[in-house]
Formats: structure tokens, sequence, C-alpha cells
């Protein structure tokens, strides 16, 4: 993968793989933690888990919507109910579901959507989630968790586990570049500051912050210090963040690898809005659909590149009144 | 509570029950009264005929038999046999429907003691019961799940995934009861969407079937003790009943669409009412 590779990132793994090794790992020591599946445990990870405890799993076939229901009925019984599919037929087969079983009643199941984005390449736009982050952020009661990579997804699976309620947390399909240390701090809700700028602040999620740190470094050779912030939370928003960011910078970049509809962008831009508005730009997919390719020929085609990015950043510097 | 089981007994439970069915939808100007008064003969065993072992003092008692109510417009029927058998004052039932009451036009388990899932958007109950039912196993309990579908809910994708989920798990600690009153919104199911054959299609699905007359108490106790004995797969209860049982009014519409979703008028009502003395 491209990104961040002229700053020097190394690739990591997969953020579904370091989910599903963090469940497996947090299966060990919590036995009330069950796994319900839809035939893909070898595609979202989950399968460590099957390995290591087949009472606990239970794979209910091509069926997103059974598999939602189910998982609320094991949740309404006391369980952690941990449910993972792909990001598309989990969000948009069983989105009734997961409105009137989980959200509505205010279930503790945990929603994992793996092949998020449009970088898992090959199989094409069916296969793509691109609009999870809208749609679970539709849902009252849940959290919506986009991790960046290895590190903040197996610091996250932690959290997510940790606390009741339901959550959606996103994964994706290709190994991601690594943009934290091993170990590093995380909280639910509290966005992550990467990089300090007084310019301009690049708000990015999931493989965009690697995209956004990279975008930083261009445009610093252009005398702009962009900050970053991972807002590997895009429910509930870190508005302070935000606040602090419009205050102190004056200027706001959003970058998704999601419809530009209900996605990071259209969160934060209503908290901006509501608190300190500044102007903003967004990247993100314009209300179309990717096609096949390698992901690197897909993000670059989509506009969702650091050079995007950064192109970006100098529209919103352009529109900047102060 | 003592469990009731003189069926003599039980026939006055269920005129009372309908009495307040016909009572609360028509004093709260909507709802669904025809439905609610098919499943009454059904859900008077399981919380008065001492079927299922539930304490209502204690609602949340992990060792409970659950009862979820797939065709959650069934609402004013769940309400009031949750009422009478102890787990909120009757006084409620009246308030169905208002701003201030948790008795919502369709089931809401945050706000209702006894009431095991939110419904109302169809196919999904069952689903759920599976999960209750896999969750007894995990935790060794001994616990049993009854869910309620209707037949128009039935036409829901979802009931099948569910139908073969708990096949393959063997769940002989679920059982589903349809309710099959022969109407649906807007019509008759049968031309709307013919579901039959029921009792070949949930037998294929490998589910254990009983067909009873779902009016008649002896029969309904006779099925869930055949239920609760059946071992190695879930059983259905196909429930032959009359939308809108007991009021004449609305048996007699020969679509009963007139009242799937609206209430009888307070005219309609006190005839009714009479009717059911």
């Amino acid at each position: 993968m491209n990104i961040g590779k002229r700053i020097g990132l190394k690739i990591g793994k997969a953020t579904r793989d370091a989910f599903g090794e963090a469940l497996l790992e947090v299966g060990r020591q919590d036995p009330n933690i069950v796994v319900v599946d839809g035939d893909v445990h070898n595609s979202t990870r989950t399968e460590y888990f099957a390995r290591e405890f087949p009472d606990r799993f239970f794979n209910l076939g091509i069926a997103e919507s059974n598999m939602v229901g189910v998982a609320a009925g094991l949740a309404a019984s006391g369980k952690t109910a941990l449910v993972a599919s792909f990001a598309c037929f989990l969000l948009c087969n069983a989105f009734d579901q997961l409105r009137m079983c989980v959200a509505f009643p205010n279930q503790n199941v945990k929603v994992v959507g793996s092949h998020a984005g449009i970088s898992i390449g090959e199989d094409g736009p069916s296969q793509m989630g691109i609009e999870d982050i809208a749609l679970a952020c539709a849902l009252p009661n849940f959290k919506v968790i986009v991790p960046a990579d290895e590190h903040a997804a197996r610091a996250l699976t932690r959290l997510m586990l940790s606390e009741p309620g339901p959550m959606y947390m996103r994964t994706g399909r290709p190994g991601v570049p690594i943009v934290y240390e091993p170990g590093a701090a995380f909280a639910i809700g509290k966005a992550n500051k990467l990089r300090e700028g007084k310019d301009l602040t690049i708000v990015a999620c999931g493989l965009m912050v690697a995209a956004a740190l990279e975008a930083a470094y261009l445009l610093q050779q252009e005398g702009v210090e962009a900050r970053v912030l991972d807002m590997h939370t895009v429910k509930p928003l870190d508005v302070a963040a935000l606040e602090e960011a419009a205050v102190e910078t004056g200027a706001i970049v959003c970058a998704e690898e999601h419809l530009l509809s209900g996605g990071l962008g259209s969160e934060v831009a209503r908290a901006v809005a509501q608190r300190r508005p500044v102007p903003m730009e967004f990247v993100g997919l314009n209300d179309t659909y990717a096609c096949s390719g390698t992901p690197d020929a897909l993000l670059e085609r989509y506009g969702l590149t650091a050079d995007h990015i950064a192109a970006a950043a100098r529209k919103v510097l352009s529109r900047k009144t102060c | 509570m003592e469990a009731i089981t003189d069926i003599a007994a039980l026939e006055q439970v269920a005129k009372r029950m309908r009495r307040i069915i016909i009572e609360i939808t028509t004093k709260a100007g909507s709802g669904h009264p025809s439905t609610s008064l098919s499943m009454v003969e059904l859900v008077i065993p399981l919380y008065l005929g001492g079927v299922m072992r539930h304490d209502p003092k204690n609602p949340r008692w992990p060792d409970r038999d659950r009862f979820i109510l797939s065709k959650g417009h069934g609402a004013p029927a769940l309400y009031t046999i949750l009422a009478l058998a102890g787990y909120f004052p009757e006084e409620l039932l009246y308030t169905l429907r208002h701003i201030d009451s948790p008795l919502e036009g369709h089931p809401n388990m945050l706000r209702v003691p006894g009431v095991e899932a939110s419904t109302g958007s169809l196919g999904q109950g069952l689903s759920q019961g599976i999960g209750h039912a896999l969750a007894a196993r995990l935790d060794g309990r001994d616990y049993r799940t009854y869910v309620m579908i209707g037949d128009g809910e039935s036409e829901e994708g979802q009931v099948w995934e569910a139908a073969m989920a708990a096949s393959k798990y063997a769940l002989d600690n679920l059982t589903a009861i349809l309710d099959y009153n022969k109407y649906q919104q807007t019509g008759p199911v049968a031309r709307v969407m013919p579901i039959e054959p029921v009792r070949e299609r949930w037998s294929a699905f490998g589910w254990h079937v009983i067909e009873i007359d779902g009016h008649d108490l002896r029969q309904v106790f006779a099925a869930y003790e055949e239920a609760k004995t059946t071992k190695g797969k879930p059983s259905i209860i196909v429930a032959h009943t009359v939308k809108g049982k007991g009021v004449r009014v609305i048996e007699q519409d020969e679509k009963r669409s007139r009242y799937h979703g609206v209430p009888l008028t307070p005219e309609e009502a006190r005839v009714a009412l009479e009717e059911l003395q």
C-alpha cells in the first residue's frame, strides 16, 4: 500500500487481524463473551475465537437479519454478544434488526463490520462498506468506532468489550500503515492528536489517518503546519477537541474512506457549525460507488490519498479569513 | 401465584381479557383489537395456567421462562395478561398509548416489566428467542422460551432464517406459537401471500408441528405439554384462531381489515362488552 510510504510508515496488520487477535485474548479472560457469525469468520477473523471456543461461537449461515436477532437474544439473557460480518452486509441487510433488537432496547451487542471502505480492492463495490458509518451513526444508543491501525484496533477492541451497550466497530481488509506505538493510550470518545499544527486541522479516521499524516508532511514542505486528529470514535464525537481545533487552527479538513453523506465529515461539520464555524473541506467518496482494482489504484481513482487531502487543505486555507 | 387449571374459571378469564382489550383500545382511540382477541386463549395457560415458570415480583429472574410477542401489534393482549398475572396494576392498562404511559402502541421492553423484547417490526422475535434458548444451554439453565408469531408475519424471510437456525441447534427448549387467524392488514392471508402448507413447511424445516384449535383451552394446555416433552427439535404450535374472536362486529366483517388497526367505536364497544358478559 502506497499510503504513508513517503513518510516511512511501515505496513502493519489489517485492522481485522488485530481485532480478531484481541477478541481471542479478551475471550480467554471473559467467559461471558459469545460470537455470532454469518459464515465469514475466516474473513472477519472471528475464526481465532471460534477455534478456541467452539461452544461460544455460533455460525448462523448466510442470514444477517437472523444473526443480529440471535445476538440480541443472547445479550438479553446476559451475554456480551459480538456479531461480525462484512460491514455492508451487516449494516445494510440487517439495519432494521440493529434498530429494533439492539439500538432501541439498548442491548449489549457489539457489531463488527469488516471489509469496510474501498481498499478491499478487486472484489469490487458489492463487497465494500461505504455507508456503514452513516447507518451506525443513525442508531441511537450506539457508539461508532473506526480504528486506524493494528494497535488502535487491538486497544479499541479491548475497550469495546469492556463497557456495556451497543457499539459498532469498522475494520478493513488489507494491511495498513502503522501510525501508533504498541500500547498507545486510547479512550472511547476521545480523539488522539497525532501531530500538532497551527494552520489547519485534518480530522481523519481509519486508513485516512495515515494519509492525513502524509498530507501534513507534504504541507510542511510548503510551510504549512497541519494538526492531525485521529477521530477513532465518530460517535460520540470528541467535540472539545474539535472546538479547540477550530479556535486554534481556524480551518478543518475531514478525511474518511466512506461516502461524504452521513460519515465522519457530516458529524464533524455539525459539531463545528454549532460551536465555532470555520471553513471546512471534505475528502471522501463523493456520491459514488467504486469499482474493482488494486487498493492503491482505487484510492487514487476515488480521491482518497495524501495528495487529495493536501489539495483540500490548500483550498480550505484559501478560504480562511484570519 | 397459584396456577389456575380449572377450564371453566379460565374461560371466564378469557372473557374478562377480551372485555379489557376492547375497553383499553377504544379508550385509547387506536390500536389493534382483532389480533389481540385471537391470541387470548394462547397466553392464558402460559401466564395463569402454570405452563410458564415465572415470577411477576421478579421479572428479571434468570431462571424464568421467556415469552416474546413477535407480532408486537398484539400488545393490548400482552399488557392485559401481564397485568392479570400481577406484573403491574390493572389500572395502568387504561393508560394504553398515552404519552406518559409505559404501555406504548407496541411493546417496549425497557419500560414494561415482563416484556421480554421490543417488537413491532415483524419477523424478528423468533431470532431473539433463539438467542435466549442458546444462552440457556450455555449457562446450563432449564428455562424455556416461547415466541408467538403471526400468520401474516410469516411472510417475512427472517422467520425462515430463524426456523433453519433453531433446527440446526436442535432447540427443544424453544416453542413457537403461530396465531393463525387467517387475516392480515388488508385482507385474507391466503390472498395477500399464501403461506400454506403451514404444517408441511415447518415440518420440512425440522420442527415438531402441533396443530390445534387455538380457542380450546384443553387443546392449548395439551399442546404446551407436548412441546415440553418433545426432545431434539424445536416445536411449533399452529393454533387455528379467529381474528376478532368473541366480538360479533369484527367476526362478521368479511375482510376483517376494518378492525385491523382500528378500535371499536364507543357504541360498538358497548355492544361487544354486553356480548362478553
